[in-house]
């Protein structure tokens, strides 16, 4: 399961749609327990909308926070600006950790649509995604 | 030259559970050549077969990115700390 607040849950959204027309992308920096702490977008450096790539600084840096502060790269998100929220074949082949959460934002519809997935021996799972509103 | 490698979690299981090693060589090529050989299974994730840097590898050295530096050939000096970092990307259906 992955659980956002709505500020998390925004920060993806909000970067997938300014990255467009590219498909937009970031990285989720986790608790040891897998709970997102903060939401790091990236720009995608392969500036496509077919096909996205963390920028290596922002994995470097999340990398050394994540060692300095006991937390873990938990997961990725990008965007799919004409297709489902649903892994392709290259994400799938490209899913290097099966800790991770992998989060899909369809930008095909007017309404984005949010879905989190892990992918394990090239097998895709779909997790139950879960907004909670923190004041 | 003994240089400092930090191994991201991706990679761990592969090399032995550790997070961080220390590795001998002159140049980035040769360091990655010697992980080659001790890390046989993650081979083909370093290198490519004529020995250049695989392209979903980033590798830096300190802060820097090899690619940069002159890729395999870039110099380490005693504490430098090199990381590796598989790229993290994909693509939509077509």
């Amino acid at each position: 399961m992955l659980t956002l607040s709505e500020a998390q849950r925004d920060q993806i959204l909000a970067t997938c749609v300014r990255a467009l027309p590219d498909e937009g992308c970031g990285l989720l920096l986790c608790s040891p327990e897998g709970d997102v702490v903060e939401v790091i977008p990236s720009d995608n450096v392969a500036h496509s909308a077919r096909i996205y790539e963390i920028d290596s600084r922002v994995l470097l840096r999340a990398y050394r926070r994540a060692d300095d502060e006991g937390l873990v790269v938990g997961g990725v998100f990008h965007s799919h600006t004409h297709s489902a929220a649903y892994p392709s074949p290259t994400d799938v082949a490209q899913a290097p950790d099966p800790t991770w959460h992998y989060v899909l934002v369809s930008l095909k519809e007017p309404e984005p649509e949010l879905r989190s997935y892990r992918v394990a021996d090239a097998v895709v799972q779909e997790e139950p995604v879960h907004v909670v509103d923190v004041h | 030259m003994a240089a400092v490698l930090r191994i991201p979690t991706v990679l761990r299981p592969a090399m032995g559970g550790a997070s961080v090693v220390t590795v001998e060589g002159a140049t980035v090529g040769e360091v990655l050549a010697k992980l080659a050989i001790d890390y046989p299974q993650i081979k083909g994730q370093l290198l490519n077969d004529d020995g250049s840097l695989h392209r979903f590898l980033n590798v830096y050295v300190n802060d820097d990115d090899v690619r940069y530096l002159g890729g395999t050939d870039a110099t380490i000096a005693n504490d430098d700390e090199i990381t590796l970092l598989p790229a993290v990307a994909g693509g939509a259906a077509e």
